[in-house]
């Protein structure tokens, strides 16, 4: 009886993966910590479709950041499968989920994460070093995700030459150049003032109105999430709310009508 | 991710941090230029003393005759009477360790050509026909004087470089007539070139006659000083010094405990010791100068250690964005060995400079061997791999998720 309801459920979620970018099926995840069992994720299941710009949100505990991890092919699930552009990724080895991660997975992270005393440029270039492409096409892409982010002026600048905010529209442009499935942002607006932080998300906001980009966001500040188009709030380990945003900011407006900081661009506000 | 690739994204790495990447490459510069440096001493004293092993003759002992004793008064070696070129025959005819033995006769005095004049330094020295083959000592020009020479006692001679130079100033001397203690003796070779001994005697500087020539009509005696005798190996000569003392005591019919009226000196045994101790000397150099080379090798995992935990962070963002465990570790790799073989280069560059400047300056000879430079540098890639290993495996073992973590 059971294992019928389950064949069940497997051939629904079966014709659902097929059709998103992304689906979780009953992912659980357990860790050892110590002699005591850690519950992080008990049985979620999600889809992602192409083109949604979702938030991911919880309180630290709730099994958010092991969410992104699964996502982003970093960690395995204990239980569950995880279909990623059609192809499940679950069961992978450590090398398949590299190359996964180099081709379908574009990271952002809270600290920007770029390698120092390299130029913009240079870490743009590095997820295709690890594809393997030449290096006119590696420049020619790098230099087009900078155009993207609006960056163009400062590709020679070194990570601490840079603001915060320009750091962090590096590693945007880091994450599209090998034409990714999704990018995934772990609190990129963490170490941001308000400011830059929206003017991070209005980067996010046309990549995703403008070219169709599938972004998958965590942050743990709603009104970050207000400028999404969906919320899936975690908690405990499962997802206590699935909700489409009601009505979503848009940076774009929002910007123009606030007053000019001037230069903010260029002080050093990190390091 | 091809090879050439990823030794771009180490050399890159490694250009980052310039002062730390040059700091560690010193350990292996200096480890490398040591060994050529030590290497090139130890193979120049051993080449020297080679040079001077060969330059003494083949195999070769010398047989003193005993002290003559008048009285009371020891005359020291080569002065007894006993040594007979009888016993020179014997020693060549009957000891199998021994090719060929020429006895030898010493005497001093003036030669004249013309209205030039000359002490020989080295003498006058009464021999046979068997000298160049013994002091492997060839001729210059003309030949040396024949068996046929020795038996008949002829007034000929052989002179050395220096006196031809002396007493001859340019014109050829073969063929010349030369007073020798004021008998006329014709000029039959020059011999070639052979330089100081040991001891800084110029050895060209002497005059050879037939030793019979040199007994009758100079010091009017039967006896002979001395004999050098060449052995048919250098491994012989221990065997042709027994052979010699046993035959020697037997034909001089001395007793079981009377002592020896001659002296048997094996110079090859000395020289072969000295050269055994050179050599013992480079390899002793070579292992300190290898502990070095080690210290350098363990430096070099020592900061691809730290550097392996202080890039932590860069290694989680590579992992991140899609390099495989395997990139990264061959990235680690080809750092450790490229600051070996980078370290490698400069330190032949420094161990010959070296061992110019110290040639130069103390004037040691100094031999710089291809082999000791391709070793050292074969070493630091293995000093590359070997301790860059390790640390290599730590990098590519990190947990993504950690690593993007650590602070």
């Amino acid at each position: 009886m059971e294992t019928q309801v389950t064949a069940q459920i497997h051939q629904a979620t079966d014709a659902l993966h097929t059709t998103s970018l992304i689906s979780l099926v009953h992912i659980h995840k357990t860790y050892m910590m110590g002699d005591v069992e850690i519950h992080a994720l008990r049985g979620i299941s999600l889809n992602i479709q192409r083109g949604e710009f979702v938030a991911i949100m919880g309180t630290s505990g709730s099994g958010k950041s092991t969410t992104m991890n699964i996502l982003g092919c970093l960690d395995k699930p204990t239980r569950g499968h995880y279909y990623l552009d059609g192809e499940d990724v679950s069961k992978l080895s450590r090398d398949e989920l590299a190359d996964i991660r180099n081709r379908k997975i574009g990271f952002v992270f809270q600290g920007f994460n770029l390698l120092s005393r390299t130029t913009a440029l240079e870490n743009v270039e590095l997820p295709m070093l690890y594809l393997g492409l030449k290096p006119a096409e590696r420049l020619k892409r790098a230099t087009e995700a900078l155009e993207i982010v609006g960056l163009s002026d400062r590709m020679h600048n070194m990570p601490n030459q840079l603001s915060g905010g320009q750091q962090q529209r590096v590693a945007i442009a880091r994450s599209l150049v090998n034409h990714p499935a999704i990018i995934l942002a772990d609190e990129p607006t963490g170490n941001l003032d308000s400011r830059t932080s929206i003017e991070v998300m209005d980067v996010f906001q046309r990549l995703n109105e403008e070219r169709g980009i599938t972004i998958a966001l965590v942050t743990h500040e709603h009104d970050i999430a207000q400028y999404t188009r969906r919320m899936v709030v975690f908690k405990d380990g499962k997802i206590r709310k699935d909700e489409p945003v009601g009505e979503t900011r848009s940076a774009r407006e929002e910007l123009k009508n606030m007053p000019l900081i001037a230069d903010e661009d260029d002080e050093e506000d990190d390091e | 991710m091809n090879l050439w690739g990823t030794f771009r994204i180490a050399l890159r790495a490694l250009s980052r941090n310039k002062l730390r990447s040059s700091l560690t490459m010193l350990g292996i510069i200096i480890g490398v230029g040591a060994v050529i440096a030590m290497v090139g001493i130890g193979q120049g004293a051993s080449a020297s003393i080679q040079a001077q092993i060969s330059n003494l003759g083949n195999n070769m002992l010398i047989v003193f005759a005993g002290s003559s004793n008048t009285g009371g008064t020891r005359g020291g070696f080569g002065s007894g009477t006993t040594l007979l070129p009888e016993d020179i025959t014997a020693i060549e005819q009957e000891c199998s360790a021994v090719k060929a033995a020429s006895p030898v006769v010493r005497a001093n005095g003036q030669l004249v050509f013309g209205n030039q004049n000359w002490v020989a330094s080295s003498g006058i020295q009464g021999t046979n026909e068997k000298f160049p083959e013994i002091r492997a000592w060839p001729m210059a020009a003309g030949e040396f004087f024949s068996e046929a020479d020795v038996r008949n006692a002829t007034r000929v001679c052989v002179i050395g470089k220096t006196v031809a130079d002396n007493l001859f100033a340019g014109s050829d001397p073969v063929g010349q007539t030369l007073r020798v203690r004021n008998l006329p003796f014709r000029v039959l070779g020059v011999l070639s070139v052979k330089g100081q001994n040991q001891f800084g005697q110029d050895q060209d500087d002497t005059v050879l006659v037939p030793y019979t020539t040199a007994q009758k009509k100079m010091l009017n005696i039967t006896h002979v000083q001395a004999a050098m005798v060449s052995a048919i190996s250098a491994a012989a000569t221990f065997t042709a010094e027994k052979q010699i003392t046993d035959l020697l005591r037997q034909r001089h019919k001395l007793s079981g405990n009377q002592e020896n009226d001659f002296t048997v000196r094996n110079l090859t045994d000395v020289a072969e010791a000295a050269d055994q101790s050179s050599k013992i000397m480079t390899n002793l150099l070579a292992s300190i100068a290898g502990v070095s080379l080690l210290v350098g090798g363990i430096g070099i995992m020592n900061i691809m250690l730290v550097s392996v935990t202080e890039r932590t962070r860069e290694i989680g963002i590579r992992m991140a964005i899609g390099a495989r465990s395997g990139v990264i570790r061959r990235q680690f790799l080809i750092e450790s060995i490229t600051l070996s073989v980078v370290g490698g280069i400069f330190g032949v560059l420094v161990g010959v400079g070296a061992s110019i400047i110290i040639s130069k300056t103390l004037n040691w000879p100094t031999l710089i061997s291809p082999v000791s430079i391709i070793a050292s540098v074969v070493f630091s890639v293995l000093v590359g791999v070997g301790f860059g290993y390790y640390p290599a495996r730590k990098a590519a073992a990190l947990d993504p998720i950690e690593a993007l973590r650590y602070e």
